[in-house]
């Protein structure tokens, strides 16, 4: 067998700061999904247990040390991070290579997302621990809060570049109206 | 226009997908007279009121919704998810 390498959605490209806001690509470790299936909630519950996490409510996401759990959808999540535990009661699913993970982070991101996203992304309306599933222009996508001033947005690894260029540019706008205001 | 979708919440109607009448869900049985698949595939009721409708959430949680709806007021009375309506 052949050995592959294995490489992120943007391998080598380098982190971008605009107007004290970074984009990077973040590296997440493994993407399970976990479907539960009818009947199967249990079952599920006492698989994640020795993690010490739950199947999350709707639009949210928890942590435990390096483990991320992500609500997806209806009766479905991601766990993050970690290797999946041996689960009953779910069908589950490698993940891993089919997503890019891309980090923003910086006093004015909720600035920049809000021109790519319908949501309303200030912090109480969007708090810490909040993930959404909604739109970053035209590409679905994943978009987590992960502190005040920093968000986690997934979208499909065939999405990277797309959704890399659509940020960049609404940084440079972003950045380029605060440099008027002063 | 916004869809309170009963999983995400209030979210932009560019999020979602509009399919048609709630027709589609109420599918003649095997054997049904042809009479039954005519109204279930051509005919539409054109209701200037309440009418119901079948949105799907492209851009979100990815499940099909019922969506309760005044085409006079424009008003949005109820949406309620496909997967867990009472039949």
């Amino acid at each position: 067998m052949p050995e592959l390498i294995a490489k992120s959605a943007l391998d080598g490209q380098a982190p971008l700061t605009l107007g004290g806001v970074t984009l990077a690509e973040a590296a997440v470790g493994p993407i399970t999904s976990i479907a539960v299936l009818p009947g199967g909630a249990k079952a599920v519950a006492k698989g994640l247990k020795p993690l010490g996490l739950a199947m999350p409510g709707p639009n949210s996401f928890a942590e435990k040390a390096a483990a991320r759990i992500l609500w997806t959808g209806r009766d479905q999540a991601f766990l993050i991070g970690v290797d999946a535990p041996a689960l009953e009661g779910a069908a589950v699913t490698d993940q891993s290579d089919g997503w890019a993970v891309l980090a923003l982070s910086g006093l004015g991101a909720a600035d920049v997302l809000a021109r790519l996203v319908p949501l309303d992304l200030r912090l109480s309306a969007f708090p810490v621990g909040r993930a959404v599933r909604s739109g970053l222009n035209h590409m679905n996508a994943v978009i987590l809060r992960t502190g005040d001033y920093a968000f986690e947005i997934m979208v499909f690894r065939s999405m990277a570049r797309t959704a890399w260029h659509e940020i960049a540019a609404a940084m440079e706008a972003v950045a380029a109206r605060a440099s008027l205001k002063s | 226009m916004r869809l309170k979708c009963p999983l995400c919440g209030d979210r932009d109607r560019r999020e979602f997908y509009y399919y048609g009448a709630e027709d589609y869900l109420h599918r003649p049985a095997e054997g049904a007279p042809l009479a039954d698949w005519d109204n279930y595939l051509h005919l539409r009721d054109n209701p200037a009121g309440v009418t119901k409708d079948l949105w799907y959430h492209e851009q979100g949680c990815a499940q099909w919704l019922v969506v309760t709806r005044n085409t006079v007021t424009h008003e949005i009375s109820g949406v309620e998810l496909v997967a867990e309506r009472k039949a």
